[in-house]
């Protein structure tokens, strides 16, 4: 069914992925190990064309962009995973004529129904984070699926029962959680952080949110850092005016 | 956006099939039968050919199209199942509107009853497609609002001028109403089309690079996160007609306008002239519509590109 549940009563569970980007190192380890997961358990077979060829191509869920920041001192380079945010009004879903795409009442999970899905392809361009991919052999749309399958896996150990994504990271940006329950591990560190959401405008409600990047710091354990520019400069001291006068006579 | 040609065919001559069929609906509800037997039944299957071919050519480009039945399921929420439901549903009332006006001694009162509901239902399915693509926030320049109107105008400007070529065809091009309303509507959708791209040209940005990845300010792309392209980039970053824009938009403006001179010609000329004067009008509006609908895709951006180096859409 692609009209929404009802996600307004209270307590409402809203799984999702808290994306750090102060420590994101853009490895590719999440996507890696996204593809690895899903092209054998839900959304298999998650499909590569020409994988060794000049031009491969392929449906991958989850996407590591680089984008850079702020000018002179404070510019920064930052890695940026982009997958589905599973939003609390998501047009892909509605949108969809067969009742493929689907809004989980139970935990806000989004997922496409491979059974059901024509490949009309309308989903993606309803979506504005680019997070449903076609796969061109398999003819239906895939998407991240918050890993349905290992979430709730009783097979699997505890520990392992979260989004591969999150389990493969491996300087902890990537958090999942019950983004819906206040006190959870997840929503306490998005209200510490100022975690925020892409798009808000948009009005789609992404669950998903991502943490800020800290602000620079021009101390290390209260040590202040020196500028660059005066390193090697010398105090002025007689030793080390013989030595610039010895230095340039050698130069 | 990606200008799929199965979408164009499918937008395009479905939307002629439909303004034709409209336009027989009214012609039955307001002159009773048709005036000839061959005229109707050939306007009938030339209406519903348009729209049968349109509407199969749409399951062209779908991964799994013998799975196309499930799209008549989700109408309460989306507008594509919308459109599928009533596209299916309109055959019933032209079906029997076309057997009742063919046919000679039918009742009237249930001739116009029928040829009324196909007319409407006719171009509810038009506004249906269009609301496909105007209900997409993603997509500024389909949120316009002229975009179901020009939908709209379109699929009656392009029936129109196939109605002006059967009845010329069939020795019946002065029929002052049909040359009234096939100029007119030549006109209407000439004038839409160029308020609508004088309205996508000065649209001012809202959203930028800042505000998709939530950084805000100056963000730069510095780093894709795939070596070629991906379905986001081929399907959404659609950029090849932007440039030949202009140029096609003229080529769209210069073919309306020929059409509408050759239905004038045909429409004074009522001799063996008016029927190849006409069926070129056909050829010509048809090049337009279909020009016109490619640029509706090319020319549309998708706000997803703001994460692939657009820095505002």
């Amino acid at each position: 069914m692609t009209t929404l549940p009802d996600t307004t009563k209270p307590g409402q569970k809203k799984l999702g992925l808290v994306i750090d980007l102060d420590t994101c190192v853009g490895c590719q380890a999440c996507a890696v190990s996204c593809k690895e997961w899903n092209t054998q358990g839900y959304s298999a077979p998650l499909t590569d064309l020409e994988p060794y060829g000049p031009d491969p191509a392929g449906a991958w869920l989850n996407r590591i962009h680089g984008y850079e920041t702020g000018e002179g001192d404070n510019a920064r380079g930052l890695h940026f995973p982009r997958s589905c945010l599973h939003c609390e009004t998501p047009a892909c879903v509605t949108v969809c004529p067969t009742g493929a795409s689907y809004k989980r009442e139970e935990d806000g999970i989004v997922l496409v129904n491979p059974d059901t899905c024509i490949g009309c392809k309308l989903c993606s361009w309803a979506c504005p984070y680019g997070a449903r991919e076609y796969d061109q052999d398999d003819g239906v749309m895939k998407k991240c699926t918050l890993c349905v399958d290992r979430i709730y896996n009783e097979n699997l150990e505890p520990e392992d029962r979260q989004p591969a994504c999150v389990r493969a990271c491996p300087t902890g940006a990537r958090h999942f959680g019950d983004l819906g329950d206040e006190n959870s591990d997840v929503s306490k560190l998005v209200k510490a952080r100022g975690g925020f959401d892409l798009l808000p405008q948009m009005d789609y409600k992404p669950v998903n949110k991502y943490l800020p990047p800290r602000p620079r710091r021009d101390t290390a354990g209260g040590v202040k850092s020196t500028p660059l520019e005066t390193v090697g400069k010398g105090d002025g001291s007689l030793a080390e005016r013989v030595f610039s006068w010895i230095d340039e006579v050698l130069s | 956006m990606h200008p799929a040609y199965s979408v164009i065919l499918f937008t395009t001559a479905s939307g002629a099939g439909y303004g034709l069929l409209a336009l027989l609906g009214l012609t039955g509800a307001s002159h009773g039968s048709a005036s000839d037997f061959w005229f109707g039944a050939v306007s009938m299957l030339v209406a519903l050919g348009l729209i049968t071919a349109g509407l199969l050519s749409s399951t062209f480009h779908l991964g799994h199209p013998e799975r196309a039945w499930r799209a008549f399921s989700q109408w309460r929420s989306s507008w594509l199942s919308r459109e599928g439901v009533l596209a299916v549903a309109t055959y019933v009332p032209a079906c029997l509107f076309g057997l009742l006006w063919v046919l000679p001694g039918s009742n009237e009162t249930l001739l116009a009853v029928l040829g009324i509901i196909t007319a409407i239902l006719a171009m509810v399915t038009v506004i249906c497609t269009a609301m496909i693509y105007a209900s997409l926030a993603t997509i500024r320049a389909w949120r316009h609002w002229l975009v179901v109107p020009v939908y709209v105008i379109f699929s009656i400007a392009t029936g129109a001028v196939l109605l002006f070529a059967l009845a010329s065809v069939f020795g019946r091009s002065g029929i002052p109403a049909l040359g009234v309303i096939t100029i007119v509507a030549l006109v209407l959708a000439g004038i839409a089309k160029l308020v609508y791209w004088i309205g996508i040209d000065n649209m001012k940005p809202i959203y930028t690079m800042g505000d998709a990845t939530g950084l805000g300010g100056d963000v730069r792309q510095w780093e894709l996160p795939h070596t070629s392209e991906n379905y986001i980039q081929s399907e959404m970053g659609f950029r090849v007609a932007r440039k030949h824009a202009r140029k096609l938009r003229m080529i769209v403006g210069a073919c309306l306008l020929a059409a509408l001179v050759l239905v004038w010609a045909a429409f004074g000329f009522e001799g063996d002239a008016a029927p190849v004067f006409a069926v070129l009008a056909v050829l010509l509006v048809s090049v337009a519509a279909v020009v016109e609908r490619w640029l509706f895709f090319a020319q549309a951006r998708h706000v997803v590109s703001l994460f692939y180096g657009e820095q505002s859409v």
